[in-house]
């Protein structure tokens, strides 16, 4: 492809729409998780500003924006000022090429079709980690080191089975494109012949965006607010987008990946707008997933952690892999 | 190895614990705009009351005063004039001060009082940003002539009106801009600390 003004301006015009989408889903997954985990505890969750409290995304972004910014005395200011953009750039990134639906002939419906899409997707939430450590790091106080070095050594155990659950879907396919992916899932999904992916996937999915019960880098009860305890105002505020655009992300991945991404179930037609439909119906039930799992179970404790990661997860994970791998060697119709 | 971690049984009941939960009638009062309905005899804001023919039952006994744990009562009794009574006994309440930061609303002044002057009612929002606010005289304690005699607890309906959560909101007094070192509570407790430091 020649990279004329046109293909420019058109990738432009793309990315704000994606963006202004991403943000908006942010605001009201935000919105949707409070209101979900009240009905959970029995309380009706915000309904004051607007209403439903449908105002209540905006009534926030203006509390974050006009409150002040500190940077601790003890703070590396570069590298502490740097370290929400990093986590939110990254948490960003992903969107330009994951794709929200496709059209009858397969090509996705995303801002840049890489035809590396799942392994660009993993490289940026990996990077995506250097922000929470850079700014536990770099706070100069003693509560969100410790967060930041949990969440260093919980982030690289739990990558690598993430990572090791995706392999299974990819042997499948045989390519790492997204259009690829879904296209190898339109008769039968690969939560099916990947049970036991799935599974470690969403576990790890939930370890690797830092939310409850695996939400020890921020660990209120213990580290206060782990890596961001310094951050206020918006620097804050880009934290807190970026940890909801990671659950966006991995939901958007799981529906991908495992549930066939915007194949309709029982064969009905998926493509264009219609496919969209499923997609969203996919992603969405899976941030329900999330909310409804953190108000359901405690905090896990960090050695526990660490032991079911590496002892379970992993070894699971590996085997998954590799009965994959030799069923797709010794019969390579069914893959 | 980590028995609880793998126990699927516990958790999966958990989830449906919480999901089934998302459809529970919430027992949310959203209280500014609908308020509980307190039980008749709800120990609130105090009242004065009065006889059917306008006086004003309180004969300045002091004995409510005497009555509060919490010394959150004063009273400054004064002989009824011959031309103008306003109790039908001889004397009447010329102050009347009760302190509510002070009283820990128990209902024992309302048993104490003689004539069934002083009652507490269920009217509950008394909040306010000055101390001096809190301290009720007779203007805000005492039953405007228009407003009837008053209710005793006994008498009261069983449901109560959502408006009586609200005070009596008659005048801004002078007490509550000058303060609460101008009411004759404060002046009072001046006067005791005074004697105390000479």
């Amino acid at each position: 492809m020649r990279l004329t003004p046109y293909v420019w301006l058109d990738a432009l015009i793309h990315a704000v729409i994606v963006l202004f989408v991403v943000i908006t889903t942010f605001a009201y997954s935000m919105l949707f998780e409070r209101k979900i985990m009240g009905w959970m505890q029995m309380r009706p969750g915000p309904n004051r500003v607007g209403p439903w409290g449908m105002l209540q995304p905006a009534a926030d972004a203006v509390k974050m924006i006009f409150k002040e910014d500190l940077t601790p005395d003890t703070a590396d200011p570069l590298i502490y000022r740097l370290a929400p953009f990093i986590s939110l750039i990254c948490a960003m990134g992903t969107f330009a090429i994951i794709p929200f639906s496709g059209d009858a002939d397969g090509t996705p419906w995303s801002v840049g079709n890489v035809n590396a899409g799942i392994l660009f997707v993993f490289a940026l939430t990996s990077i995506g980690v250097y922000g929470i450590s850079l700014a536990g790091w770099a706070s100069g106080s003693k509560f969100p080191l410790l967060g930041a070095v949990r969440s260093t050594a919980q982030m690289i155990s739990y990558e690598l089975s993430m990572s090791m659950s995706v392999i299974g879907v990819l042997i499948l396919t045989g390519s790492t494109a997204f259009g690829a992916i879904v296209g190898a899932q339109s008769r039968v999904w690969f939560i099916v012949p990947q049970i036991v992916g799935f599974v470690i996937y969403v576990i790890t999915a939930v370890a690797e965006t830092n939310r409850a019960p695996f939400d020890l880098v921020e660990a209120e009860t213990e580290l206060v607010g782990g890596f961001h305890t310094e951050y206020s105002g918006l620097r804050f505020g880009l934290f807190f987008i970026a940890e909801y655009l990671n659950m966006i992300t991995v939901s958007c991945l799981a529906a991908l990946l495992f549930l066939g991404g915007w194949n309709g179930p029982f064969g009905l037609p998926s493509f264009g707008l219609l496919g969209l439909v499923w997609f969203i119906i996919k992603a969405g039930a899976f941030l329900f997933f999330y909310i409804w799992l953190r108000s359901t179970l405690p905090r896990i404790r960090y050695d526990r952690l660490m032991d079911f990661g590496w002892k379970v997860l992993f070894p699971v994970a590996t085997l998954n892999l590799v009965v994959t791998a030799v069923i797709v060697a010794v019969w390579p119709t069914h893959a | 190895m980590r028995k609880n971690l793998f126990n699927v049984g516990a958790i999966a009941r958990g989830f449906s614990t919480t999901f089934s939960y998302l459809f529970k009638k919430r027992p949310t009062i959203e209280y500014p705009s609908v308020k509980k309905q307190h039980a008749p005899r709800f120990h609130g804001l105090h009242e004065l009351r009065r006889y059917a023919d306008g006086k004003e039952r309180c004969i300045g006994c002091e004995l409510c005063a005497i009555a509060c744990p919490a010394n959150a009562i004063t009273v400054m009794g004064a002989e009824n004039a011959p031309g103008d009574r306003r109790s039908p006994g001889e004397r009447y309440a010329a102050s009347y001060e009760i302190d509510e930061l002070r009283c820990i609303f128990c209902g024992l002044c309302e048993e104490a009082c003689p004539t069934d002057a002083i009652v507490l009612t269920p009217r509950f929002e008394m909040a306010d940003y000055r101390r001096g606010a809190f301290v009720y005289a007779k203007d805000r304690l005492l039953v405007p002539p228009e407003a009837g005699v008053g209710t005793a607890p006994d008498e009261r309906p069983n449901g109560i009106p959502a408006d009586l959560g609200g005070v009596y909101r008659t005048k801004d007094t002078i007490d509550i801009t000058v303060g609460y070192e101008a009411t004759n509570r404060g002046k009072i407790l001046r006067e005791q600390r005074r004697g105390l430091a000479g």
